[in-house]
């Protein structure tokens, strides 16, 4: 997933619908996010690419909204109900996520077995 | 309202001894034509504005002004022309107060000083004249430990001359209500040093006709010895100790509310008083009683209260009552005079930005009508003669389209006491001769400046009153409070000690300042 700067970036995505919990007053989601243009991309344990900037999920509560629909631990948030997160701040991103007025998310996230898997559907016939 | 206090009020006393006949001589000059000349302005047409009685009281000082300049002015008395207004009466107390001769009071302390200091640096001379002149021939030879005695003794007066000169002769500047008690306990010391030297000189030495020369010489160098350390003494208690800041005064005017912070040392009540009036002159923006009041009209609409009438027969506990029960009237009455004071205040606001602006551009327009003239650039053209003015007459010539907009702009803010047509081109004159521009020009005109700006119009001394619950040689102290009066207004003084300070020291090692990116912050969605 390393990308040149200056030419589009090309991913194999997989898309999850996420619906939002009531939890009290707030609409939660389920995991954590970490990453972002204003962090420090050395820090991310989870990017192949240690100067990858990008939106990563690092925690999955269990049993919650996302972990339902299939997101992991790790995986690569490229954009969220077609805003993109491949170069947005922080809490940019927290922002889009978190919007009290969508019950519904839809991510496009990407990780490394997605890759593999294509491969592998590639190569047999 | 005999307010018309501000310049016209301070008194005459000048502070100075000698230079002092000058300025009052030419001050006195200048008082005479100024009562004439306002009696005479006194005698034309009134028209009374409601609620602004200060005001026009000032423009009756017509002095030097030529009150056609500009556009005619309005004056204003209370009376007709055959009585004596108010104003006229608090004038004439004024003026004569002022014409008390110089105080005796004054010269009192310096002179003595001055005599006693005068008789302590003769006497060691007179200790070694005196046995020559007297018994010259019985006097033991001394060579030269002597004349090193005598050279020191010459230079040790000589310092003491200087340093006298230096700390001891300076005018006065102000005269204290009671006396100043470091400077008596230095006077009474003195005399009480020297008088016993010399008790001593008398008995011991001019009795018996001492012939040990020497131990004479020795005497008078002691003496001296013990003069510059008193004069060290003096030093350290009149100049010295009060230099280590100790309180803060919080100086307050009465009129108006204007304040300030001073840092002072160890004073007596007096001398912090005179220190604060010092810093008052050039701190405090000038008084003008003319800024004061809310206009009468928002103010009157609160007269027109309620009439109580009270039914009842017994009329015991009447006053109380009814005066209580039209204040909670009036309170509950709802009044919209904030209102008023609200847009009056920014109506004003928009009148004194639209004069400025009027005279900004009428100063800046004025001053592009002259240039000054270079020495190279004397011998011009016979085509073009131009005239060579010097300073004043090129200030006048410019005054002219100025003088209109700068009028207004005055009576608009209210300064037009405090600047006469003749103070406006003699400050011009002053502008163009230093080459300022006219923003410079303007300054004096568009802040209020210190009081001090404004000393020359009516010059001399001020006449001030110390109001105090305390002695006021007592030191000062926490929570002390004092005031200081003139005519019209006061200054409140309060004091306050300064915090002591614990000062703690953290050492960082300049190596020690090193960065990482934050962390990955992870937040929870």
């Amino acid at each position: 997933m390393a990308f040149v700067p200056g030419q589009p970036v090309t991913a194999v995505v997989e898309r999850i619908e996420i619906q939002k919990l009531f939890q009290g007053e707030n609409l939660i989601l389920g995991f954590s996010i970490g990453g972002g243009i204003d962090q420090d991309p050395g820090q991310n344990p989870f990017s192949e690419d240690k100067a990858d900037k990008g939106i990563y999920v690092t925690r999955i509560s269990p049993g919650g909204p996302a972990d339902v629909a299939g997101l992991r631990i790790g995986d690569k948030i490229m954009q969220v109900n077609g805003w993109d997160m491949t170069m947005v701040t922080h809490d940019h991103a927290r922002k889009k996520l978190t919007k009290k007025s969508e019950h519904v998310v839809r991510l496009l996230v990407t990780r490394k077995s997605l890759e593999e898997v294509v491969k592998h559907s590639m190569g047999r016939p | 309202m005999d307010n018309d206090s501000q310049y016209s009020g301070y008194s005459y006393k000048s502070s100075h001894s000698r230079s002092s006949r000058k300025h009052r001589d030419r001050r006195d000059r200048h008082r005479s034509k100024s009562r004439d000349s306002s009696s005479r302005g006194d005698k034309s047409v009134t028209i009374q504005t409601p609620g602004e009685p200060l005001l026009d009281a000032e423009s009756t000082r017509g002095d030097d002004r030529d009150d056609n300049w500009g556009e005619t002015t309005t004056v204003v008395t209370g009376t007709s022309e055959h009585s004596i207004s108010n104003e006229d009466l608090t004038r004439a107390t004024k003026d004569l107060e002022d014409s008390t001769p110089l105080q005796c009071k004054r010269f009192v302390g310096p002179v003595l000083g001055g005599c006693l200091s005068f008789f302590a640096l003769i006497t060691p001379l007179a200790f070694l004249i005196l046995p020559q002149v007297l018994w010259r021939d019985d006097l033991d030879t001394c060579g030269t430990p002597c004349e090193g005695l005598y050279v020191s003794l010459a230079f040790k007066l000589l310092v003491l001359l200087i340093s006298s000169w230096a700390l001891f002769l300076r005018p006065p500047r102000a005269t204290l209500p009671r006396f100043f008690v470091f400077r008596c306990l230095l006077m009474v010391l003195v005399f009480l040093f020297v008088a016993s030297y010399w008790l001593f000189y008398g008995v011991r030495v001019l009795e018996p006709r001492e012939k040990d020369y020497r131990g004479i010489v020795e005497y008078a160098a002691s003496l001296v010895d013990a003069l510059l350390f008193i004069q060290y003494l003096a030093l350290v208690l009149l100049e010295v100790r009060h230099l280590q800041p100790a309180f803060c005064l919080k100086v307050v005017r009465s009129a108006d509310g204007a304040s300030k912070f001073y840092n002072v040392g160890h004073l007596s009540i007096q001398r912090a008083a005179v220190w604060v009036l010092d810093r008052y002159y050039s701190d405090f923006p000038v008084y003008n009683p003319a800024l004061l009041n809310l206009p009468k009209s928002i103010l009157s609409k609160k007269m027109t209260g309620f009439k109580v009438y009270s039914l009842d027969e017994n009329t015991t506990n009447n006053s109380t009552g009814q005066s209580r029960a039209m204040i909670a009237a009036a309170a509950r009455r709802r009044d919209n005079s904030h209102n008023e004071y609200y847009y009056e205040e920014a109506e004003m606001e928009r009148r004194i930005r639209k004069r400025k602006a009027r005279l900004v551009v009428a100063v800046e327009e004025a001053f592009t009508h002259i240039k000054r003239l270079h020495k190279d650039e004397a011998t011009s053209s016979p085509k073009h003669p131009r005239e060579e003015m010097d300073p004043r007459e090129a200030a006048q010539a410019i005054f002219a389209p100025m003088a209109r907009a700068m009028q207004k702009y005055l009576r608009t803010t209210r300064q037009q006491a405090f600047h006469s047509m003749e103070s406006i081109i003699s400050h011009l004159q002053f502008c163009i001769t230093h080459n300022m521009t006219p923003k410079a020009f303007l300054e004096r005109y568009l802040t209020p400046g210190p009081t001090m700006q404004y000393q020359q119009q009516t010059g001399g001394g001020r006449q001030w009153t110390l109001v105090s619950e305390e002695p006021v040689t007592s030191a000062l102290r926490q929570g002390l409070v004092f005031s200081l009066r003139r005519l019209d207004f006061s200054l409140v003084v309060t004091v306050t000690p300064l915090p002591f300070l614990r000062l703690g020291e953290e050492f960082i090692d300049p190596k020690s300042h090193k960065f990482v990116m934050r962390l990955q912050s992870e937040t929870s969605v």
